[in-house]
């Protein structure tokens, strides 16, 4: 499949029909997603109609959109007013939107074709997109292995070649890890940068909106088409847009790149520390300074990830009480009844855990010793990263997740060893940055069927805030570089 | 922080404030697998916190307002058509107390 860009370009040159692009992507969905699993539903006529629409609008002389024509998955966790938004919850299996999430409208406004809605994790409660009423999505890579999570239908999508873009949304990595696992580019960009309004929330303060691509452009095309101050979103920030795509080939001068000590953990895959080193040096080559910084309250990242995470989803879900929309358990015997119910019917095993566990770190005589601590280590994690960019450092260097993707089944029944999988994202969303992972070498493993396959394996470049564009800039050096390529395709 | 294993009592109580209706086997279940979680949590307690700012949220949070302004909103059957059960224009829910006062 072609990129974005190109397809945007030829559509609006009348090189192309949106329909046949239209046509293209849904004859591939068609195709391998019974394989794959990575869409919840696909919207063939809904599609071809926005297609006709977006050809017919450039026929008449009307200005093409920067995304004319382009097939994208939405993840389904973010609202749209056609089709069903389940977030792969038994809870809204036949939940209609009546409205359009401002991320899904700035899509279609700008040309885009919304093929469909991409599997994802239980509200995006998860690392590899098993925890789905609809089943697991499997990773192109290697059908055996997960795409990762929560957006990982959406990964599976661009990975298996059904779209060029795919949206997803990030509260501890969950761009960031499939992007990896799948060998693509996923951005989570600054906490405010692109509106939550439409998204289902999870933890309202650490979600974000953001692509998933093959390339850095791509990807850079996308989110300057995402951000944007909304007056549905109240964080949403009043910034002007990032102009990603336009300042994308302007190299930063006097690159200095910070790598922690702790991105060198034991616990690493040989193959991500591999492909840190290649990375490390590919900078090096572009004539980029690296440093070695210390981000100490990492290993704490996690532990209080899963303490600010659950408390605020306890709070969000509450609103799912099977009386305004979603399920609701028949023959109660009163409102409290249908309520405990109505949720125990409607959420899955790792839904339910987070929200008890959630509700346990809230409660009375527990607050102090959980809530607030942990939002004093998020301070620290926070000041941890201004220290290392108060240094000079453009950009954080470090491993997107400690290992390729595993194994459907192998994680599902032990949470920590899921949990510790975001052990590099989540201090970047308690932090609110702009991160993003960019494929940076494989692997070879075991494959389906016992044959070899070659796993992609990420790493993570983290900016300061608002800073996407230079961050994008900093990808794209990487991304141009031989010495990188030459990692990239040659493994470890 | 405080002592694990939780006691089924609590988590009984957790899950009636989560509005979740359990089983005996799960409550079981949860005292196992949150003890899981808040023993690795614990790991918190090591670091010395004294005389730091909690940070709820990083981005600009205050309070907005905006000119008070009629405009358009959902339509009324919009909304209704989500709902489970509606009568007459409203969203019906079962009896606020049962039988046995059983809330």
């Amino acid at each position: 499949m072609r990129s974005a860009r190109d397809i945007a370009r030829a559509v609006a040159a009348r090189e192309i029909t949106a329909e046949s692009v239209t046509r293209e992507s849904l004859g591939v969905i068609d195709r391998d997603n019974a394989r794959l699993n990575a869409f919840t539903q696909v919207f063939h006529d809904f599609a071809l109609a926005q297609a006709r629409r977006v050809d017919a609008d450039i026929a008449s002389g009307k200005p093409a959109g920067p995304l004319a024509g382009v097939p994208i998955a939405l993840k389904d966790n973010i609202c749209l007013s056609h089709g069903k938004t389940t977030c792969a919850s038994r809870l809204l299996e036949h939940y209609h939107s009546p409205f359009d999430a401002t991320a899904a409208r700035k899509l279609i406004d700008a040309g885009a074709v919304i093929v469909g809605k991409a599997n994802l994790d239980e509200y995006a409660m998860g690392s590899s997109t098993e925890h789905s009423i609809f089943g697991p999505t499997r990773n192109p890579h290697d059908l055996s292995r997960v795409p990762g999570g929560s957006s990982g239908g959406s990964a599976a999508a661009v990975a298996g070649g059904m779209v060029p873009i795919a949206i997803g949304s990030d509260t501890g990595g969950s761009i960031r890890q499939p992007a990896a696992f799948c060998g693509l580019v996923g951005v989570k960009p600054t906490y405010g940068r692109v509106s939550r309004f439409g998204l289902v929330a999870y933890a309202s303060s650490l979600d974000q909106i953001g692509p998933l691509a093959r390339d850095c452009a791509d990807a850079a095309l996308v989110l300057d088409v995402l951000c944007g101050k909304d007056e549905h979103d109240a964080t949403s920030a009043d910034l002007p847009g990032p102009n990603a795509l336009g300042t994308l080939d302007e190299p930063v001068p006097e690159l200095v790149l910070g790598v922690p000590t702790q991105a060198w953990s034991p616990a690493n895959h040989a193959g991500v520390t591999s492909a840190l080193k290649n990375t490390i040096a590919a900078c090096q080559k572009l004539g980029a300074k690296i440093v070695d910084i210390d981000l100490p309250l990492s290993d704490y990242a996690v532990a209080a990830y899963y303490i600010v995470a659950p408390a605020e989803a306890s709070s969000n879900l509450a609103r799912f009480d099977g009386v305004r929309y979603g399920r609701r358990a028949q023959g109660t015997k009163d409102l409290t009844d249908m309520l405990c119910k109505s949720r125990r019917e409607g959420f899955g095993p790792e839904v339910r855990k987070r929200i008890m566990l959630g509700t346990h770190v809230l409660s009375s005589g527990y607050y102090d010793a959980y809530y607030t601590t942990a939002l004093k280590v998020r301070r620290r994690v926070k000041d941890d990263f201004d220290t290392a960019f108060r240094a000079g450092c453009h950009a954080v260097l470090m491993p997107t997740t400690p290992g390729p993707a595993f194994m459907i089944g192998e994680k599902i029944g032990d949470a920590l060893a899921m949990y510790m999988e975001d052990v590099y994202t989540v201090g970047i969303n308690l932090a609110g940055l702009p991160a993003l992972s960019i494929p940076a070498g494989s692997v070879a493993a075991d494959g389906d069927g016992g044959g070899a396959v070659t796993l992609p394996i990420g790493v993570q470049l983290v900016g300061q805030p608002f800073e996407e564009s230079e961050l994008m800039r900093i990808a794209r050096m990487l991304e141009c570089s031989r010495e990188y390529a030459a990692g990239r395709a040659g493994g470890v | 922080m405080h002592e694990h294993p939780i006691s089924i009592e609590h988590v009984r109580k957790i899950a009636a404030l989560s509005r979740l209706a359990i089983t005996d086997d799960e409550a079981a279940a949860y005292q196992h697998d949150l003890a899981k979680v808040l023993g690795y949590i614990d790991r918190l307690s090591r670091l010395d916190l004294s005389g730091v700012e909690p940070l709820v949220n990083v981005g600009d949070v205050r309070d907005r307002t905006r000119a008070d302004e009629p405009g358009p909103t959902l339509p009324t059957r919009s909304l209704l058509d989500m709902a489970p059960e509606s009568f007459e224009g409203f969203v019906k829910i079962p009896k606020v107390q049962g039988d046995g006062g059983g809330a």
